[in-house]
């Protein structure tokens, strides 16, 4: 039943929603457009259901091992006789797992959108790149090619940079759109270097060879991988630590998340879709996809462990600052990314490879609560029109259902019993206890801020003081509730999917229970956070103001997202403008340019004292004339003999 | 199949448009013309790919002609799959060009008798087999250029034009001094001879450099490449197409078909300057281009920083680097011509070229401003477009090269991908993005012409980016039979 039609169906619904909606946007009418899309990725989403369940349910683990399929192999483009790009579509437990969370949260996505995006201009055109960006990211996990993954990587780099650039008259979401582009670009040539160095010494594209003959220390393609070195680190090194600076690109991993928050100028459906359930976690699915080859370097997977850990501990600080609703949500899911990332990075062999199972759980679990959070965002500033946190308050009156379903994803984030969350977390702390303390303590305190900063954000909005509403406004339409009501149910019911048997590393399952004693300390701390934020945010008050002006010039820096953007802009209009591009035109202007006028002028000057030469005045011959018979005379008799 | 037909097109098309008295019949021989000749090459093409798959030979309808026996000049012709691709992207180009020109209204008849020689020079050089036929249909090229710009162009197109006509007319000059001497050696100027010849090393590091500078030239080899940036945005659209298109395909080309395939010893021996020079072309240009005001100035900028992936996968020479460079030599053709097509479009509308004084045409010229996106987005080298598998090709050619200075240059070559799309983005979010400006709130979009010249260009962009094996089939193992025989001759000594 696994075969490729299965595989054909999922990627060319999108695909075509993308080609008849992008070449028809004009013509194709505004409802029928939506349906479509939703219509198709609907059974897109089903066939995925059907895929996962005849993998992990009916064909099952062949000797304790789930099998990678391959489908599918064409070579693309043949660089030479060892390397390939092959368009090759894999099916194992990994991308099985993708599979569902990217065309359910995208097929949620395109029916809350049809309520959500009704009336909007370019509303066919919203679903055509919708259409593209499902396609890619699917794209994406389907691959089985290491340069394959690098294509659809940039696709979706692309359908980001269209989506977020959707209002595009609004100069903050085309600045917005542009600064996520070239920010992940920057990233990206890391991951083009990356894939050069990998693939030169590994003298292969493709994923599971590369990974068993990197693994195999007895190959010559490991053996030169490993001594190969350049400025005393090995080529192995260098090639991991340039694909994870991709990796870290995209997933917005300190220093490189600046475009995520910004990239909130999109649409919300869209913040839901790509920027927290699946493009930015595209980072974490690099590593976890090269997991055995990341295995190989110990000092990357310590830079995987730091740059997550001190990315979830920043960004949760910054995520308290915060008085946009998505910006709080963007910050919160490059805090979980960080999770997802140093739970890699702390799994190492000899059984611990709990860390690896629990960073993927995560994933799978907070791509549901995380797009449910941002989707009643969505139906919140479908409300208000706005999304500053000031203009809210008091809306659990008003719209039941978000209200419901965004307490229990707010539960799920900050790791409550028995939400989804709460399993995955768990996981990870457990496993990060075992393999590393300091990294433990840091996480425990940022799980800690999560459930401060989100149930602020819960009290601002729901309840506090109430604000006057429109009384015509309603909660949304129908297909706004379903997909709320959808992703709701999934926050509760996947923390309990015996996920541990299914995605794993190194050859078999880890035995998962879950531990209440030491569960107690990370439920302790959420609690704590839960009820500081109650006190601060569930009625008016001014306790919050106070204690902003009891941290002062800390509470002024995380407000201000600790000025790194600022320091990029320095980098770029101060040093990359005035001091690389503008020299580098004047030369060219001035220098290069000048010296090919300097030669046309010079060239000309002779000419004129050539032109000058045939005047037309007799006399100026003769004396041209007896000149030259004067220096012949002068050259045959003194100079020639 | 013969060849001469393709000649014969566009040289019976120029001379109907002379003797034709009506101005406004000219286009339409034009565009019948540019339609022959796509259809001819679409034939070729399947000939070709037939007779390769009964027959393997190293050249398809070949055919010779004495021409000048005193000097052993042949009028040699013949094709093979780079060649063909090669003509596949002129086709593509011309009809473009001519489609976009649709509404020339000063002096008509001479613009489309330009364009057709135009057209002529570009399939003569690119089936020569003798290298003075070649150099022959190079020169056939360089005028109608120098005209166009000086009689249809705009902004200081005197300058312009004789600065480029000036310095193309140097690199010819520099050719003819390697071709003067490549004859004087092996006493012919057949390709397929002179392959076998077998040339001094002393004659070969004293010839090299000219014929590859002269050549280079052509193709905006940094610091030859001031002509670029004038020429571009002096010309009319059509001739900026051609321009780009085309001609600097022409040097690329020729460096790779005349200077490092005869001379490989040298090419090899050179390498290092190539390479330095390209990546210099590649990442510098793509920082002056991000100083640009001017659209047409951004592009011509950004096809020299281009045009330096060709010289670089020439440079490096390796069977992947060279192969690389062919295909962005037409990536790059249909790329460069198409964003000049949107330019030109945006031009004929708003009367400006300045980034600062567009402003939101999306909203009401969607279809060019689709356009002008996909033109940037294949610049930038977006997958799914031709430019992502022309540079990708060149990097891994390029990264094969183990030398510590080769592999930085590669590395500040990709490095050039991220400025790319820094002026692509800045370019697009400014004039396409953004609130609509009042004075373009009446424009009209593009017309069925116009529409068409776009819808080809892309087409050839799309396929040769989803689907880049059927470059490859049709080239075959060309750029390996190119470095095989420097390798033999190599191996000789």
């Amino acid at each position: 039943m696994l075969n490729l039609t299965y595989i054909l169906i999922i990627l060319l619904l999108p695909f075509g929603n993308f080609l008849l909606l992008g070449i028809g946007s004009r013509k194709i009418s505004q409802p029928f457009s939506g349906w479509l899309a939703t219509l198709s990725l609907l059974v897109a989403a089903s066939f995925s259901l059907l895929i996962a369940y005849e993998y992990f349910v009916v064909t099952g683990p062949n000797n304790g091992i789930y099998p990678s399929i391959e489908l599918f192999r064409y070579p693309w483009l043949v660089f030479g006789t060892k390397l390939t790009i092959e368009m090759s579509w894999v099916l194992d437990s990994l991308t099985v797992m993708m599979l569902v969370v990217v065309t359910l949260i995208s097929a949620m996505v395109h029916l809350f959108s049809l309520g959500y995006m009704k009336g909007e201009g370019r509303y066919t055109t919203y679903y055509a790149f919708l259409g593209l960006f499902t396609f890619s990211m699917l794209g994406l996990i389907l691959a089985g090619n290491l340069f394959q993954i690098y294509i659809f990587w940039e696709l979706v780099g692309v359908s980001s940079f269209l989506l977020i650039g959707y209002y595009f008259t609004k100069p903050t979401a085309i600045a917005a759109a542009k600064k996520a582009f070239i920010v992940t670009r920057f990233a990206d040539l890391g991951f083009l270097m990356g894939i050069l160095i990998i693939s030169f010494y590994g003298e292969t594209l493709d994923i599971a060879t590369l990974i068993e003959r990197l693994t195999n220390t007895t190959t010559a393609q490991s053996m030169a991988i490993q001594t190969a070195q350049w400025m005393g680190i090995s080529a192995l090194t260098w090639g991991l630590a340039m694909l994870f600076i991709g990796g870290a690109g995209k997933s917005a991993m300190f220093p490189l998340h600046i475009w995520l928050p910004d990239a909130m100028e999109g649409p919300t459906p869209v913040s839901a879709l790509i920027h927290a359930a699946t493009m930015v976690v595209a980072g974490v699915y690099l590593v976890a996809r090269l997991f055995p080859v990341f295995q190989l370097s110990e000092s990357i997977l310590q830079l995987v462990t730091y740059t997550g850990i001190f990315s979830a501990f920043f960004a949760a600080i910054i995520a308290c600052t915060q008085t946009d609703i998505k910006r709080v949500l963007a910050y919160s899911t490059m805090s979980q990314i960080g999770y997802m990332m140093f739970s890699l990075g702390i799994a190492r062999g000899d059984d611990q490879y709990l860390g690896y199972t629990a960073s993927l759980f995560h994933l799978f679990t907070h791509a549901f609560f995380k797009s449910l959070l941002f989707l009643g965002a969505g139906a919140v500033i479908h409300l208000i029109h706005s999304n500053e946190i000031d203009k809210m308050g008091g809306l659990r009156k008003y719209m039941p259902i978000t209200h419901i379903s965004f307490l229990i994803a707010c539960l799920a984030i900050a790791g409550i019993f028995p939400f989804a969350g709460f399993f995955s977390k768990e996981e990870i702390l457990l496993a990060t206890y075992h393999a590393n303390r300091p990294v433990f303590v840091m996480a425990l305190i940022t799980s800690a801020l999560t459930a401060f900063y989100m149930f602020r954000l819960y009290f601002s909005i729901f309840w506090g003081k109430s604000q006057p509403t429109d009384p015509h406004h309603t909660e949304g339409t129908a297909t706004m509730k379903i997909p709320l009501i959808v992703l709701m149910l999934c926050t509760i019911v996947v923390g309990f999917l015996p996920f541990s048997a299914w995605v794993f590393q190194g050859g078999s399952p880890l035995a998962s229970h879950i531990d209440w004693k030491f569960s107690l300390i990370p439920l302790t701390l959420s609690g704590v956070g839960i009820v500081l934020a109650a006190y601060f945010y569930r009625k008016p008050s001014d306790r919050a103001s106070e204690w902003a002006l009891v941290f002062g010039g800390i509470y002024r820096a995380a407000s201000n997202k600790f000025y790194i953007d600022e320091i990029y802009r320095w980098i770029t209009q101060q040093i990359l403008f005035p001091l690389v591009g503008k020299p580098f035109a004047w030369f060219d202007k001035h220098i290069i340019d000048g010296t090919v006028n300097g030669v046309g002028t010079f060239v000309g000057s002779i000419y004129y004292f050539i032109r000058g030469m045939q005047s037309g005045k007799l006399q100026d011959y003769l004396f041209y004339f007896l000149a030259g018979i004067a220096a012949w005379m002068i050259f045959f008799f003194y100079i020639w003999k | 199949m013969n060849l001469l037909v393709l000649l014969i097109v566009p040289l019976l098309a120029a001379l109907m448009i002379i003797l034709v008295k009506k101005e406004s019949a000219s286009r339409m021989i034009s565009l019948a013309a540019a339609l022959v000749q796509l259809v001819l090459v679409g034939w070729v093409l399947f000939q070709f790919l037939q007779s390769r798959q009964a027959m393997p030979q190293l050249l398809y309808f070949e055919q010779i002609f004495q021409w000048f026996p005193v000097w052993n000049i042949q009028f040699h012709i013949g094709v093979d799959g780079i060649a063909i691709s090669m003509m596949i992207l002129t086709a593509l180009v011309v009809l473009a060009g001519v489609l976009v020109s649709w509404q020339e209204t000063t002096l008509p008849k001479e613009f489309f008798f330009l364009l057709m020689f135009l057209s002529l020079g570009a399939y003569g050089f690119f089936m020569s087999r003798d290298i003075f036929t070649l150099f022959f249909f190079l020169e056939l090229a360089v005028i109608p250029k120098f005209l166009l710009i000086g009689i249809w162009g705009s902004g200081q197109k005197e300058y312009s034009a004789m600065k480029l006509a000036l310095m193309l007319m140097a690199g010819s000059a520099l050719v003819f001094i390697g071709l003067t001497a490549i004859y004087h050696q092996a006493h012919s100027f057949d390709l397929t001879v002179l392959a076998g010849f077998q040339f001094p090393i002393g004659f070969q590091y004293l010839f090299f450099p000219l014929l590859f500078a002269g050549f280079g030239i052509f193709a905006a080899l940094f610091p030859f490449h001031t002509w670029v940036p004038d020429g571009h945005a002096s010309a009319p659209t059509a001739a900026s197409m051609f321009l780009a298109g085309i001609s600097m395909k022409l040097g690329g080309y020729g460096c790779l078909r005349v200077a490092s395939f005869l001379m490989p010893d040298a090419a090899v021996h050179y390498a290092p300057v190539i390479i330095v020079l390209s990546t210099c072309a590649i990442l510098y240009g793509a920082f002056v281009t991000l100083m640009q005001t001017d659209l047409k100035y951004m592009n011509a900028y950004s096809s020299v920083s281009h045009c330096g992936f060709v010289m670089l996968g020439i440079g490096v020479f390796n069977t992947t680097s060279v192969y690389g460079a062919i295909l962005q030599m037409i990536s790059h053709g249909l790329m460069t011509a198409l964003f000049f097509a949107a330019i030109g479009m945006i031009y004929q509308r708003t009367h400006t070229r300045k980034v600062a004084e567009l402003g939101g045409l999306l909203a009401n010229l969607p279809f060019i401003s689709t356009v002008f996106v996909l033109a940037g987005l294949c610049s930038l080298g977006l997958p799914g477009l031709s430019g992502f598998v022309a540079e990708m090709t060149v990097f891994v050619g390029s990264w094969e090269n183990t030398a510590t200075w080769v592999r930085i240059a590669t590395l500040l070559s990709c490095a050039s991908i991220v400025v790319t799309a820094v002026y692509i983005l800045r370019a697009t979010g400014k004039a396409i993005m953004g609130p609509l400006q009042q004075a373009y709130a009446s424009l009209t979009d593009a017309v069925w012409y116009e529409k068409m010249a776009a819808v080809f260009l892309l087409t050839g962009i799309f396929v040769m980016g989803i689907a880049p094996f059927l470059i490859q089939y049709i080239t075959g193992d060309e750029a390996a039979a190119i470095i095989n025989a420097g390798a033999q001759t190599l191996i000789k000594k």
